[in-house]
């Protein structure tokens, strides 16, 4: 396999309500940045590949004015996926793989404020058998903690444990939405948003966007002092329906982490975009990450979660680490789909 | 190092428009267990899964691949839902190719659809956004004036896209899988069809369609094993452009030119007219036939209307265009470019039936979308690279 990095993150603040900015408007200082920190015109990016919903925009065809952002003139090599932009960046690599591209930008962007997120969700599911039922994505997910806590494969308090975690880790986040310092108890002590979900179990709806630069071989060298090499990236997808799964494990995350090589070697930090807290124990298992493992620095996806771009901002916020020195071997995690249903994994090394 | 990449299954359902006999899932089974008999594999065989298709809404579902997982054979295995407005069935190929071509997987299946029964296409592109104007136009209204735009800069003959519909027309008779099959195609029918969007008239547009269309793609030699012909995929290309800005030339977009000199330098083409045997062109109203010969230099600027007028693109001409009937005749939308790429790959293949143009040996695919904006190509062959 070519030798591929992360080169270059940026991002937007996650915000849950995103008052004056259109997509385009949040995508073009992410861009613009990306570029400029990176020292590299249009001219020297030979793939671009983005990843968003039309369902978030209540628009079809709304990826098409993010071109604007990329300042695609003279045009270019382009291509889109209807999924986080951690899956832009799969097939941005493939491409890098091939011998198609140097240097690729990839970005994601989603402004779920617009309209009702865990309703619109609902509109992923079969149309002719659940969706006319309006399961949101929390009741659906609040299903799957309610079998990890009958079966006894979770507790509430390690729930609420992850909620305090990232939070607190997210201090240190100037782009994180939910941060500080909170107490287990008084968390436990809350209602239930949907049983046995509570409120600090569900990920915040953040508007948001990332981007993020890849480059191949010497040239990632030049344009990054330690570039974040992706040494495997694999994804998987399961069934949809609930009944057919073990929603007990992540099994989709597991076959991903195989693939990806997470466990040929030690993992020093793991970003992982899991939505609901008992999402998050699940992955951390399916990862097989060891207390050695510093999990979600940033806060993850529980304390910043902009729908299409936080699977892709966590392979941003895992090569941070490897590129300041704070890891010499990261994991980021991406998912899709109710309950945790399609998932990515992504393993980058200093070396 | 890239690796070949080979067609080795094609498999495409009746286009219609609506097919109420199936389910979203039935229809892209259809096409996806065609293209693995062709290929003589089994689902077990396959490595990963790409889907195309356009807009969510065109269907009402969000992300309708993840419940769709089991129905193309997608679980338990990596899966990418790619989307490029109206070149979408084009890009999904190419994606396909990609994984193929860059050793990342052996086999791939790739399946693109629209289903457009399901929904209403026309409220799906007219919602109305806070701060924007709506066009209200449909995607007739907003293309008519480029081509007033292209008559007027080439001084082709008005009646240039009534010929183009006939043809296509008289081609999709030989295509069982064609939605439109009007048997009594003229002229003067197509002529006296009412004008829609002046000057384009209803005999001269794209139907709503629903259909899915799939293709096995392989490693050397994996393909090289292949029971049946192989399609051997010589170059791919991907160009995009933004819609709006002063100055953009909407009716000869740059987009499309790069596209086509990129492509043909891969695929070692100096002479397109020449070296390609034929072509299957993304032509949703009659007169993108003549613009887009142009544009993707087959023709000389402002002269793609003669081979139209000559009759070089029909059938029996010799740069045939659009042998399956083209979008002219089905246009289930997300599928509409895979069929154009799969179409081709039939061609070298030597398998196009009854539509089958006599020794082709190298073809062009091509797909667009947006304010034309999109473009991705493809040129497959018989022989390798």
């Amino acid at each position: 396999m070519r030798d591929v990095a992360v080169v270059g993150f940026s991002q937007s603040p996650s915000m849950r309500r995103e008052p004056n900015r259109n997509e385009v408007e949040i995508l073009v200082p992410v861009i613009t940045e990306l570029k400029k920190n990176a020292g590299i015109a249009n001219d020297q990016v030979d793939f671009v590949c983005s990843g968003s919903s039309d369902y978030l925009a209540g628009q079809a065809f709304a990826f098409v004015s993010s071109l604007d952002a990329v300042g695609a003139w003279p045009p270019v090599s382009e291509s889109h996926v209807e999924m986080d932009g951690a899956w832009a960046l799969y097939e941005a690599w493939v491409k890098m793989q091939m011998g198609y591209a140097d240097i690729a930008l990839v970005y994601g962007f989603g402004k779920p404020s617009m309209g009702d997120l865990p309703l619109t969700m609902a509109l992923q599911l079969d149309p002719y058998t659940m969706m006319p039922l309006w399961p949101d994505a929390v009741s659906l997910a609040a299903l799957q903690a309610r079998v990890l806590l009958d079966g006894g494969h979770v507790t509430e308090r390690e729930m609420a444990e992850r909620a305090v975690r990232d939070r607190k880790h997210a201090k240190s986040n100037p782009f994180a939405q939910l941060k500080g310092d909170f107490e287990v108890e008084k968390l436990l002590a809350a209602p239930h948003l949907a049983s046995p979900l509570r409120k600090h179990d569900c990920a915040p709806i953040s508007d948001g966007a990332s981007a993020i630069l890849l480059a191949a071989g010497d040239k990632a060298k030049q344009l990054c002092k330690r570039p974040a090499w992706i040494t495997g990236i694999a994804h998987i997808l399961e069934p949809m329906e609930l009944g057919v799964r073990d929603l007990t494990r992540s099994r989709s995350t597991e076959m991903a982490a195989q693939k990806a090589g997470v466990w040929r070697d030690k993992v020093d930090a793991a970003e992982l975009s899991a939505p609901f807290t008992h999402q998050e124990i699940l992955v951390e298992r399916a990862l097989g990450l060891s207390s050695k493992t510093h999990v979600n620095p940033s806060g993850g996806a529980l304390a910043g979660n902009p729908m299409m771009a936080v699977g892709l901002s966590r392979i941003g916020e895992a090569a941070g680490q490897v590129w300041r020195g704070t890891a010499d071997r990261a994991v980021a995690h991406a998912t899709s789909g109710p309950c945790l249903q399609q998932n990515l994994v992504c393993v980058l090394e200093g070396k | 190092m890239a690796e070949l990449c080979g067609v080795i299954g094609i498999g495409q359902t009746k286009y219609a428009a609506s097919r109420k006999d199936v389910s979203m899932a039935g229809l892209l089974r259809e096409a996806a267990e065609r293209a693995l008999a062709d290929a003589e594999c089994t689902w077990k065989d396959i490595d990963a899964v790409v889907i195309g298709k356009a807009p969510d809404m065109f269907e009402g579902v969000m992300m309708p691949e993840l419940f769709l997982a089991e129905a193309i054979g997608g679980a338990y295995k990596p899966m990418l839902r790619v989307h490029t407005a109206g070149s979408v069935g084009g890009s999904t190929g190419i994606v396909a190719a990609s994984l193929v071509q860059s050793g990342v997987h052996d086999r791939v299946l790739t399946v693109a659809f629209e289903k457009q029964s399901e929904s209403n296409a026309t409220w799906a592109l007219s919602i109305a956004l806070p701060f924007s104007v709506a066009t209200v136009a449909g995607a007739g209204g907003y293309f008519a004036p480029l081509i007033r735009g292209y008559i007027r800069r080439s001084g082709a003959p008005e009646d240039t896209g009534i010929r183009v519909a006939v043809k296509d027309r008289q081609n999709a008779l030989k295509n069982p899988y064609a939605h439109l099959q009007i048997e009594d195609i003229s002229f003067d029918k197509v002529a006296s069809s009412p004008m829609l969007w002046d000057p384009v008239r209803y005999l001269e547009t794209c139907p709503s369609s629903d259909g899915a269309c799939a293709m096995v793609m392989a490693r050397e030699k994996i393909a090289e094993r292949s029971p049946r012909k192989v399609a051997w995929v010589h170059a791919t290309e991907m160009r995009s452009e933004p819609t709006f800005f002063s100055g953009r030339d909407q009716v000869m977009p740059r987009a499309i030119l790069d596209n086509a000199k990129s492509l043909y330098k891969k695929a070692r083409i100096t002479n397109p007219r020449k070296e390609l045997d034929c072509a299957e062109i993304y032509v949703p109203f009659s007169w993108f036939e003549p613009m887009w010969m142009e544009g993707m230099l087959i023709a000389e600027r402002n002269e793609g209307w003669k081979m139209t007028y000559e009759g070089a693109t029909a059938l029996t001409g010799d740069f045939p265009v659009n042998m399956s009937g083209g979008v002219l005749s089905s246009n289930p939308i997300g599928a509409s470019g895979l069929i154009r790429f799969a179409e081709s790959a039939l061609q070298v293949r030597g398998m196009a039936g009854a539509h089958q143009v006599d020794g082709a040996k190298k073809a062009l695919g091509h797909a667009y979308g947006g304010g034309s904006q999109y473009f991705s190509t493809w040129i497959v062959s018989s022989e390798k690279p």
